[in-house]
């Protein structure tokens, strides 16, 4: 086996391709698990059991239920009942709702670890629902989610891989195609495990920073 | 047991506007009755001290009027609106009405003092965020801290805290306010700064006061009418000389013998 750096440079512009398209399903992705965590979760805590039922199904049963069969379902399935979107668009959507159901998990533990005092000073007050929300219990709470946050956005980037499964060319779908066209495995392969250790790493450092910065 | 606490016949300034009625009620937790079929009514302007061991009841009673909890049984009368049951729409109104005093302060700490004392008035009360930060500013400066408008709660002392709170329940101008042993979480020191702003405000505003506390000195100089707990129930009641001077019943002599 040979390094062939002719391969690398041949590879190069197609693995910007890959690396942007994984930067894109992880960006995107990242901000719907963590919108759509936010929803479930407050939908968790409303006082009605038709509501809370669902949610607690349907999120249990996309947590214990493989990412993959998931895409192959949204991908392959929903478009014989007419519902059919881009590969990317719903490679981002199913890794989005996938993480929800773990974000979610992370926000209740934020808001359960909010003192019982700080509800009853708002009650008090008698802040609105919404503002006590808003203003009070989730600012207090994104303190103590961001790390646990953080560590789902570094699982998430090395599930973009699964993305390949739908004819979304990230990285690693863009190394297989160039492999294929050449027969050489060896260099693209290389690289872009080399780009996921380096994206992690910056992602971690970037967390940190924020981390460091919202304990003040 | 029911007790009045509308000052003695021949009182000056007395007036019959009842504004607190608790009539039969009843809490538990689990397997411990905290209130026994407990009754009491406050008048407009009364500052009624609770006093009585621990456990006896007095907080469980300031929780139901904020309605941080609900009763098993009996009924409880704000301002001649009924709270439990009431609709979420009366039971703001209400609150509107009642401020309370933590022991553990529970200021936000993710807001500046400011804005912990100016959120409620300008969310709740619609109040213009100038006029609510006057208003702020103001009472920052009745309680000594006017200097700290820009701080963060977790920076002051316990003392500091707990002045912030009691101004952050005034700025909504209550017609009752409600102290939850508002020193025993302050170190020795610090208590007597918070009961002499409290012993202020009692002498000038015409503000209903409701007030737990272990401090026997502060209670009767701020009380018109103590009532002694114990076991759920009232168990006594009257004007703080009588009840500090002259108790009549044997459990009241004992608690006071062991706190004074």
């Amino acid at each position: 086996m040979t390094w062939d750096w002719s391969a690398v440079r041949e590879f190069m512009p197609h693995f910007w391709d890959g690396l942007w398209v994984t930067l894109e399903a992880l960006a995107l992705g990242s901000l719907i698990s963590f919108s759509l965590g936010l929803v479930w979760t407050l939908l968790m805590r409303t006082p009605t059991r038709w509501v809370r039922w669902p949610v607690g199904v349907v999120t249990e049963f996309v947590r214990n239920t493989p990412l993959l069969v998931q895409l192959f379902f949204l991908f392959y399935v929903l478009p014989e009942w007419g519902l059919a979107f881009s590969a990317l668009t719903t490679g981002v959507f199913a890794i989005g709702l996938h993480y929800s159901t773990y974000t979610m998990q992370v926000y209740r533990a934020g808001i359960e670890a909010v003192p019982a005092g700080q509800w009853e000073a708002a009650t008090a007050l008698s802040l609105p629902a919404r503002r006590t929300w808003f203003a009070v219990v989730l600012p207090q709470a994104v303190r103590r989610v961001v790390p646990p946050l953080g560590n789902y956005v570094i699982s998430m980037l090395k599930d973009t891989p699964v993305l390949m499964s739908i004819t979304v060319l990230e990285m690693l779908g863009q190394a297989r195609l160039f492999s294929q066209q050449h027969f050489q495995f060896t260099e693209p392969v290389t690289v872009i495990g080399v780009a996921f250790i380096v994206v992690s790493y910056l992602a971690s450092l970037l967390l940190r920073t924020l981390e460091r910065r919202l304990v003040r | 047991m029911s007790v009045e606490t509308s000052k003695q016949p021949g009182t000056a300034g007395t007036t019959s506007d009842e504004l607190i009625r608790i009539e039969g009620v009843t809490k538990r937790f689990g397997d411990n009755t905290v209130l026994d079929g407990l009754g009491l009514t406050v008048q407009t302007g009364r500052h009624v001290t609770l006093i009585g061991p621990s456990g006896s009841g007095k907080t469980t009673i300031l929780r139901l009027l904020m309605t941080l909890t609900k009763p098993d049984a009996g009924t409880i009368t704000v301002d001649g609106q009924r709270l439990f049951p009431a609709p979420e729409k009366e039971l703001r109104e209400v609150r509107k009405q009642i401020g309370m005093v933590f022991q553990q302060f529970n200021l936000f700490p993710n807001m500046s003092v400011l804005r912990n004392i100016t959120e409620a008035p300008v969310t709740v009360l619609g109040l213009p965020k100038e006029e609510a930060q006057a208003r702020a500013r103001e009472l920052l400066d009745l309680v000594g801290l006017a200097d700290k408008a820009d701080a963060r709660p977790t920076r002051l002392s316990g003392g500091q805290q707990q002045r912030v709170a009691i101004a952050r329940a005034l700025a909504m101008r209550p017609k009752v306010l409600l102290l939850d042993e508002v020193t025993s979480a302050l170190d020795p020191e610090l208590v007597a700064g918070v009961l002499d702003l409290l012993r202020d405000i009692a002498r000038t505003t015409d503000i209903t006061m409701l007030c737990v506390t272990h401090e026997m000195n502060f209670a009767r100089d701020i009380s018109d009418q103590v009532l002694m707990f114990d076991a759920g129930r009232v168990i006594e009641a009257g004007p703080p000389e009588r009840i500090f001077g002259e108790p009549e019943h044997e459990r009241t002599r004992e608690f006071l013998g062991a706190v004074l």
